[in-house]
């Protein structure tokens, strides 16, 4: 094959593959593209600032190897200079390139990771609402303390308010991920992290365990859903209305491997449940299995 | 009867479809080959010339042998996934079990590294290292020859469970705790994933010291650290990591052992144990394996770019430092793997900026490649298509790791097949597209006849095109919020044409696969007319060309001098010819004591996979006395005398004209 055919040959298909793909996948589907609340919203700039302060480098190295492999080929008969060598000038702008924009990267990636801590509150001028989260083999246990509610694989707060996620785990190791509103944080046994989310407006977004955790971690899926202050509150009204509380002898049930669980709701629950969980892996607690 | 058998009882044996059909497949194969060789009487050859040799270079192609069948192994592993993962959509299961499928992505992560391309690599080391330096052998012959066995004991052990019962971990390639320990894999998967990683390990260890030694200690007088080639730098950098962190893994799966076998609590996450510890430790190894494998491809492609382009590697200097650079970064990055785990912002972004750094030197790497080209004269064989190939498909693949160096993208990104794409990219588009061309370029060396271009460059096409179309599928997926392991998903997602288009991509480049098959059949038929009679197919420059195709089993006869950095084209250009004087060549003789002793290890793993003490005492005992032998005796080398080497060399070049 000629060069300028095969050049031709990888760019073509490689065009043409990314658009059938674009096709195929549907732009609205790309969640991580399409974020619904500010940490997801800034999470997806530092993409997008990243891949184009790196094109910087990549596109000339694209082109210089395709220029290159066609013009010094063989059949060409262009300049040969085969005892070439370059001036200490020039390897010294080769490593300068890239640490020039390494530094600035570098900069970005300082400020934006303490920006985007997900241990840091959020900043606003709402009160912002607390939210247990236990990983289970295989389901999510959401406990509301203030509220006094939990439930399972569904999980409803208010828009435009903060949410403090506080994960911990009563199994494997696991990671809790709602795409669209920010990135994952894994939930431990006998610890527990922070995860600090907000959605914008009013929707419901899938949310899925991001870490292997057992037989069936692929069906551990919940529903985060944002609504207004007064759906909110009816929501809450209507849960603790339901005469379903999560007492321990449920919780132990609950515990229980089981896999691709529906949503459940509890009307009331212990108010030290949470920290329970934690503590059973420090000291024998009682009741807890 | 447990005394006799520990745990390994008559339940434990195949009952499942796979592992039945493993057995099967495995019993056939085995009849095949045994009955083969006993018609042929071909045993006494074999184990003469082949299984007992110290020659590198034979150790080297049954290292290459090993990994293409274990290639094979993997690629089905890599077909199930994505038949499973294809079909299991919404009302749909898909055709296996979640555990199944768990068992099967582990072991071929565990394969593709472990067994596919360190193999291959060490295949590489052993065929070209010695050449490249002018030596005659390596620092440590018996070494040489466990290392490999021990590999092999590793790479059959890791598909045991198909002949002899149990299962395999299921638990991801690193078997991370808490879910790796006993609570939550109470079967024998997770000790047949440790005793094959423990056994093969070793195995990689001792290799790593042994031509680390042989590097610092046998270069051809002359040969300064700064004539080295390219390859041999690269791979001495991955041989300092080698035995920097293999010694990391091996305690930190031995705590894990003492956790599961002795019921202590490292990992564990109750009594004070802390799963957070293991995952730390081990991408402490685990990161910078992964420049223990695309080390020495930089150093192929630095071989190849200036042979084919005829010219001397642009800034030999930098591209030796970027190396070092990225050895010693390499080791200072390992926590990007848990930004997810809550180390807090300043360590995060330590790490994270470390990580972006390793970029620095490998953009340097890579400017003087294209630099090489620059004015040089470029002549496009197959290993050359491979170096292309590699730099466009690694600069891609490398912005997506760097982007995943910025805690807050992977947050995003981490554990979704964005992260499977990007590692895929680095070890098949970097390592592996290396080894590809590596052994295009170095098999006229080997074997004495180049392999067919044309079918050569079929299976490059197809592996490119199949690449992308398997694995740009993966990072949109990722975009779109799809995690890695899933055995099932909904059919709202979306996310099923993609699965299947990356399938037809993984079609493509089984027939790339199956073109490299082909290449090699026809290239032996045809090798009447594809024999290199010259040494030096390809106008080279390092001393691996100076000598015959294949060499002699004692490589130089004469020890060669080094002044040059490009010594063989030094010397083509003044066409000088060193006077012929002989002496006596002392060669290691052959053993079988590396078979016994990496034998009787495989013992004690199985040993100690079932429980079986007295067995774990046998094999223990049995290899240490294996060693012990070894080092007592005496008689471990022969001398060819100088009059004998004279008549081989001048039988050779009658022969060659
Ligand atoms: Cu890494």
């Amino acid at each position: 094959m000629k060069t300028k055919t095969k050049i031709a040959a990888i760019i073509l298909p490689a065009v043409l593959l990314f658009f059938l793909l674009f096709l195929l996948a549907g732009h609205s589907n790309w969640s991580l593209l399409n974020p619904k609340g500010p940490i997801a919203q800034q999470e997806r700039n530092l993409m997008v600032v990243g891949i184009s302060l790196m094109l910087i480098v990549v596109v000339p190295v694209f082109i210089l190897l395709f220029t290159f492999a066609f013009k010094y080929r063989e059949g060409n008969k262009a300049k040969y200079a085969p005892n070439q060598r370059h001036s200490t000038k020039f390897q010294l702008l080769l490593w300068a390139i890239p640490t020039v924009i390494i530094l600035i990267l570098a900069v970005i990636n300082w400020k934006s990771t303490h920006q985007l801590d997900p241990f840091k509150p959020l900043i606003s001028n709402v009160k912002p609402i607390t939210i247990q989260v236990v990983s289970l083999p295989w389901k999510w246990l959401f406990i509301y303390p203030e509220q006094n509610i939990a439930t399972v694989n569904f999980v409803e707060f208010p828009q435009t308010t903060p949410v403090n996620f506080q994960l911990t785990s009563d199994a494997a190791m696991n990671s809790f991920w709602i795409p669209q509103l920010g990135g994952q944080m894994y939930a431990m046994a006998g610890m527990s992290t922070q995860l600090h989310l907000m959605a914008s407006a009013p929707g419901s977004f899938a949310g899925s365990a991001a870490e292997i955790s057992g037989q069936g971690f692929s069906g551990m899926k919940f529903t985060a859903k944002a609504v207004t202050n007064s759906d909110f509150d009816s929501w809450v009204k209507s849960v603790q209305a339901r005469r379903t509380p999560l007492g321990l002898a449920e919780y132990n049930k609950l515990a229980a491997p089981s896999s691709n669980n529906p949503p459940a709701f509890y009307s009331s629950t212990d108010k030290n449940l949470y920290n329970n969980i934690i503590m059973k892996y420090m000291m024998p607690t009682q009741g807890i299995q | 009867m447990s005394i006799l058998f520990g745990k390994l009882t008559l339940a434990a044996l195949p009952h499942e479809w796979f592992t039945i059909a493993g057995t099967i497949f495995i019993t056939i194969m085995g009849i095949a080959v045994v009955a083969f060789l006993t018609h042929k009487k071909l045993w006494k050859w074999l184990w003469k010339e082949w299984l007992t040799s110290t020659d590198p270079k034979k150790i080297g192609i049954m290292y290459i042998i090993v990994a293409s069948l274990m290639l094979f192994r993997g690629a089905i592993d890599a077909g199930m996934i994505w038949l499973q993962q294809s079909l299991s959509v919404g009302v749909s299961n898909g055709y296996i079990s979640p555990n199944h499928f768990q068992q099967i992505f582990t072991a071929h992560g565990d394969i593709m590294i472990f067994f596919v391309t360190m193999g291959f690599l060490a295949g590489l080391w052993n065929l070209i290292l010695p050449l490249q330096i002018g030596s005659r052998d390596v620092a440590f012959p018996f070494l040489n020859t466990l290392s490999l066995w021990l590999y092999i004991a590793g790479a059959i052990f890791v598909n045991l469970f198909f002949v002899l019962g149990g299962e395999f971990a299921a638990t991801g390639w690193l078997a991370l705790p808490p879910l790796s320990e006993l609570q939550f894999s109470p079967g024998v998967g997770v000790d047949y994933w440790i005793w094959s990683l423990q056994i093969s390990g070793l195995g990689t260890l001792l290799g790593g010291i042994n031509f680390l030694v042989t590097i610092l200690k046998m270069r051809a007088p002359g040969m300064t650290l700064m004539k080295m080639p390219m390859f041999v730098w690269t791979s001495l950098c991955s041989m300092v990591l080698v035995v920097s962190i293999f010694p990391i893994l091996a305690a930190t799966i031995a705590l894990l052992t003492l956790d599961r076998f002795m019921g202590m609590h490292f990992f564990t996450t109750s009594f004070g144990g802390n799963p957070m510890m293991y995952i730390s430790l081990i991408w402490s190894w685990g990161h910078p394996e992964v420049y223990v494998l695309i080390l020495p491809a930089y150093g192929i492609y630095s071989e190849i770019v200036a042979t084919f382009s005829q010219k001397r590697l642009s800034g030999y200097g930098s591209v030796v430092a970027g190396s070092i650079g990225i050895t010693l970064l390499a080791l200072l990055v390992w926590l990007h793997h848990f930004f997810t785990m809550g180390a807090g912002a300043d360590v995060n972004a330590f790490f994270g900026i470390m990580t972006m750094f390793i970029t620095v030197p490998t953009a340097a790497l890579v400017f003087n490649w294209l630099a090489t080209m620059y004015k040089g004269r470029i002549r496009f064989f197959t290993p050359m298509d491979w170096f292309v190939g590699f730099v466009f498909t690694f600069t891609l693949g490398g912005m997506a790791g760097v982007l995943m160096g910025i805690p807050g993208v992977d947050f995003q990104v981490h554990n979704t097949l964005y992260l499977v794409a990007h590692f895929h990219t680095m070890i098949i588009g970097g390592a592996l597209f290396g080894i590809f061309a590596g052994i295009t370029y170095w098999f006229p060396k080997a074997t004495g006849f180049t392999l067919n271009e044309r079918l050569g460059r079929y299976a490059f096409w197809c592996w490119i095109i199949g690449f992308f179309a398997s694995f740009v599928p993966l990072y949109i997926l990722g975009f779109m919020g799809a995690t890695r392991r899933l055995d099932h998903y909904e059919a709202s997602t979306g996310w099923q044409p993609l699965f299947i288009v990356a399938g037809v991509g993984l079609i493509i480049i089984a027939c790339g696969a199956l073109f490299q098959v082909l290449q090699i059949i026809v290239s032996i038929k045809q090798r009447k007319q594809n024999i290199d009679k010259t040494g030096d197919p390809w106008n080279g420059r390092t001393l691996e060309w100076a000598i015959p195709s294949p060499p002699p089993v004692y490589n130089f006869a004469i020890i060669p001098k080094v002044t040059e950095r490009d010594q063989f084209w030094a010397d083509k250009a003044s066409k000088q010819t060193a006077k012929q004087v002989y002496e006596d060549i002392h060669m290691p003789k052959n053993t079988a004591l590396g078979i016994y002793t990496s034998g009787f290890i495989f013992l004690f793993g199985f040993a100690m996979v079932w429980h079986i003490v007295w067995l774990a005492i046998v094999g223990l005992l049995g290899a240490i006395s294996c060693v012990i032998i070894r080092s007592f005796d005496e008689d471990t080398e022969y001398v060819i005398p100088a009059d004998e080497v004279a008549k081989m060399e001048a039988e050779r070049k009658s022969f060659y004209g």
